[in-house]
């Protein structure tokens, strides 16, 4: 009987120096405790997301201290703040430029669904123009919930058949 | 509380005998017309000593009204601690324009882009008179009463983006709100209501 | 030995260059999405190697239409608002409105309002400026002082949650009065702020005021004139960096500050030094304005309780008695009811100043309110500073002017 783990467990009395896993897990354990943030800081959204990095909510706990502005280095973007017409096409273009594999966090109610702001100048929703796979509500979120949504994006990266991807593509 | 400047009034109503009180709740106000505002702003930082501009607007009375567009000045003086308003009406309805200030205050500069942007006062003798908060294709003046808080369609500024993605601007979706209350009207008119929508139960959604 | 630029040097050495080795100007564009940029900023440059010839502050990546929507809301409504617009001082924003709006109907609110809106929009002040110091820091490369800022500033967000139930984003001035009374024992928390805050303040400033580094990259660098500071319009720290005396809370004393004593720095030259060291030293005058208020604070109301159309009746009568309950329901629905007219009501906010022009017809909603941002106008004197300096110091200027995007666009 054999089921798919997805545990990474590693016993040295008795396997030694050799783990045996799946691909899988393997990846997927590698990209979840090392997402790198691109954020995206348009608003006060950006201010919590400072502060989740600062020293009270570390958010170098889950690897994801290392905010690199450079959509190339980074995994995944955390889109903080209110995404007005003028500013969607450069969140659309830096978000083009990312390499995959890339996730969105959509932090707060501004990004998720244009917040507070229903108005000529708001993007109702950033999911209007980037796939998001985690919606983060509050305006602003507390630092609690941002971690909240990047350990469901933990979890929703465990589950992904990464390995069938890099190989098949 | 603080002193008003007391010579100002008679200083103001000889030199410049079309100015009319302004009826305000806190600072003193002129009306002025268009044609002598930058000779009553310049008499004040000159003459009076008010040296800043804090701030350069405008009101929309709404299309009905005429004249429709009114240009407020607020200076301040820094010796004598006091504000003075001075507004201009435009004189053209369907296209208004009003002279620059940006010789007396530089920082006029960027009040009048934004003036322009919003409701689509000209400012005559501007040096770089462009849109500054919108982008610089778009075809709206969004603070003018006729355009609706939600919006109207539009594209990206950027045609790439709008190829890619196939969306533009929308109307917000309103559903009916905000609901706000007309104020001075019988009850069962003041009640809130839809006052800007897009689209609503009886309405449909606009395509 | 550091690397002596002489540009006389350079001039005449290209002047001796044939016409093909003629360096072309570059464009570049940085932002909106930059790090230094304290938000969503985009300067056009016109670059002649890593000197600035021409620069073009490009606005409006964070407009939401903000005045737009105030147009269809009540006074009350918007309060939320106002709170996005400097996002670092909120508290700060709410009164100014709170007091704006007051002004139309010549509202007076009772000594505790008065006190309580004076100790949260210094708390306010003290934790923008913060904010305003870790950036600059950051942006010239002291990392460690923007996490000390940050740890600071979050025992300041454990009071503002206290008070008023977020951490920023507070909300918490009405028109007329505020949301709720201080809680039980609070100001001495607040006490205890402040008596452990000035070592740190003085630590975090000991790190950067003489620094060798930290000097180099600010002294001289940014120079604006008295004469600049005043036609461009700028107002706040950048005013008073350049040696103008203009302090609202001094001239025009709004909300009870007549009755605190404190000083306000002013700078001599207008560099970026100059505007850092007007910071820090705003900061323990902000102390100071608070050990003051809670020493002398007044019992009594903090909400003004004979303005019936406008503050709305304790929840305890609006449960048990018709009138409140009407009351409560117009003021809901069809907002406070202010007179017609016009008013400019301006604070002395961490910023600048910041500026509320409302137009009331009447009614609970207003015709126009015009937003004067203190970050637009100090922004607007971008296009002369930059020119002539270097990209890296373009982010010791950002710093420096100490801008919100939030507010500036609105």
């Amino acid at each position: 009987m054999v089921t798919a783990n997805s545990e990474l467990a590693y016993n040295s009395k008795i396997e030694g120096d050799v783990v045996v896993t799946t691909a899988d897990a393997a990846i997927n354990w590698v990209r979840n405790n090392s997402m790198w943030p691109m954020p995206m800081g348009l608003a006060c959204c950006a201010i919590e997301l400072m502060a989740t990095a600062s020293s009270r909510f570390d958010i170098a706990r889950f690897g994801a201290e290392v905010m690199r502005f450079s959509p190339r280095q980074s995994d995944c973007m955390i889109v903080a703040g209110t995404v007005t017409y003028k500013m969607a096409t450069a969140v659309r273009r830096i978000y083009d430029q990312m390499a995959s594999p890339k996730w969105v966090i959509a932090m707060g109610a501004c990004a998720s669904s244009g917040g507070m702001y229903r108005s000529y100048a708001t993007l109702q929703g950033v999911d209007r123009i980037i796939p998001v796979d985690v919606y983060v509500s509050g305006c602003p979120p507390r630092p609690e919930a941002l971690l909240d949504a990047l350990m469901k994006l933990q979890g929703k990266v465990k589950r992904e058949r990464s390995a069938s991807k890099l190989l098949s593509a | 509380m603080t002193t008003t400047d007391v010579d100002l009034p008679t200083a103001v109503s000889q030199k410049f005998p079309s100015a009319t009180v302004r009826p305000s709740l806190d600072c003193p106000a002129y009306n002025i017309p268009a044609a002598e505002a930058l000779a009553l702003l310049q008499t004040l930082r000159d003459a009076h000593g008010y040296d800043f501009l804090m701030d350069l607007t405008a009101v929309d009375w709404s299309a009905e009204k005429s004249p429709r567009f009114t240009v407020v000045w607020h200076l301040y003086s820094s010796t004598k601690h006091n504000y003075v308003r001075v507004a201009a009406d435009c004189a053209n309805d369907a296209d208004p324009a009003m002279p620059t200030t940006t010789g007396l205050w530089a920082g006029a500069d960027w009040h009048e882009r934004e003036a322009f942007d919003m409701f689509g006062i000209k400012f005559t003798g501007h040096p770089d008179l462009r849109r500054i908060l919108m982008w610089d294709g778009y075809p709206y003046h969004p603070l003018r009463k006729e355009f609706p808080l939600a919006g109207l369609p539009a594209d990206f500024h950027d045609p790439e983006i709008t190829a890619e993605t196939k969306t533009g601007l929308i109307s917000a979706p309103m559903a009916g709100g905000p609901f706000v209350a007309t104020p001075g009207e019988p009850m069962s008119e003041a009640e809130p209501r839809a006052k800007d929508e897009a689209w609503n139960e009886q309405r449909e959604k606009p395509e | 030995m550091a690397t002596d630029f002489s540009f006389p040097d350079a001039a005449a050495k290209a002047a001796t260059m044939p016409k093909e080795f003629e360096p072309e100007k570059m464009s570049l564009s940085m932002g909106p999405s930059h790090p230094s940029t304290h938000g969503v900023l985009r300067i056009q440059f016109e670059l002649d190697g890593e000197v600035v010839t021409k620069a073009d502050p490009v606005l409006g990546y964070l407009h939401r239409g903000d005045e737009k929507i105030a147009e269809n809301m009540t006074y009350n409504q918007f309060v939320p608002y106002t709170d996005r617009l400097d996002y670092l001082a909120p508290l700060a924003n709410n009164m100014a409105y709170a007091i704006a709006v007051e002004r139309l109907a010549n509202l007076q609110v009772p000594a505790r309002c008065q006190a309580i809106r004076v100790l949260t929009a210094e708390m306010a002040r003290v934790s923008a400026h913060l904010m305003g110091l870790g950036a600059f820091g950051i942006d010239v490369g002291a990392w460690s002082v923007f996490m000390y800022c940050f740890e600071e500033r979050e025992k300041l967000y454990t009071l503002f949650e206290e008070l008023t139930g977020a951490r920023f984003t507070t909300s918490y001035a009405r028109i007329g009065g505020l949301s709720r009374d201080v809680p039980e024992g609070w100001t001495k928390k607040v006490e205890a702020f402040c008596d452990q805050f000035l070592p740190i303040l003085e630590e975090i400033l000991g790190m950067l005021t003489r620094n060798k580094i930290f000097l180099d990259r600010t002294v001289g660098v940014g120079v604006i004139s008295k004469e600049d500071a005043i036609s461009y319009g700028l107002t706040g720290p950048n005013l008073r960096g350049s040696g103008v005396s203009t302090d609202l809370r001094k001239d025009r004393p709004y909300s009870g500050y007549e009755q605190y004593e404190f000083d306000v720095p002013i700078g001599s030259k207008g560099d970026c030094y100059d505007r850092y060291l007007c910071r820090g030293e705003e900061m323990k005058q902000s102390v100071r304005i608070i050990r003051q208020v809670i020493k002398n604070f007044p019992g009594g109301d903090w909400y003004a309780k004979d303005a019936r159309k406008i503050f709305a009746p304790p929840k305890e009568k609006i449960l048990t008695s018709m009138e409140e309950l009407i009351n409560n329901f117009m003021i809901v629905t069809e907002g406070p009811q202010m007179p017609a007219g016009e008013v400019y009501f301006e604070a002395e906010n961490p910023k600048g100043i910041l500026g509320f022009y409302i137009v009331s017809k009447g009614g609970g909603v207003p015709w126009r309110m015009k937003i004067r941002s203190p970050s637009f106008c100090n922004l607007s004197i971008l296009p002369k500073l930059c020119v002539g300096n270097m990209v890296s110091d373009v982010v010791s200027i950002l710093g420096s002017l100490d801008f919100v995007m939030g507010e500036c666009d609105r």
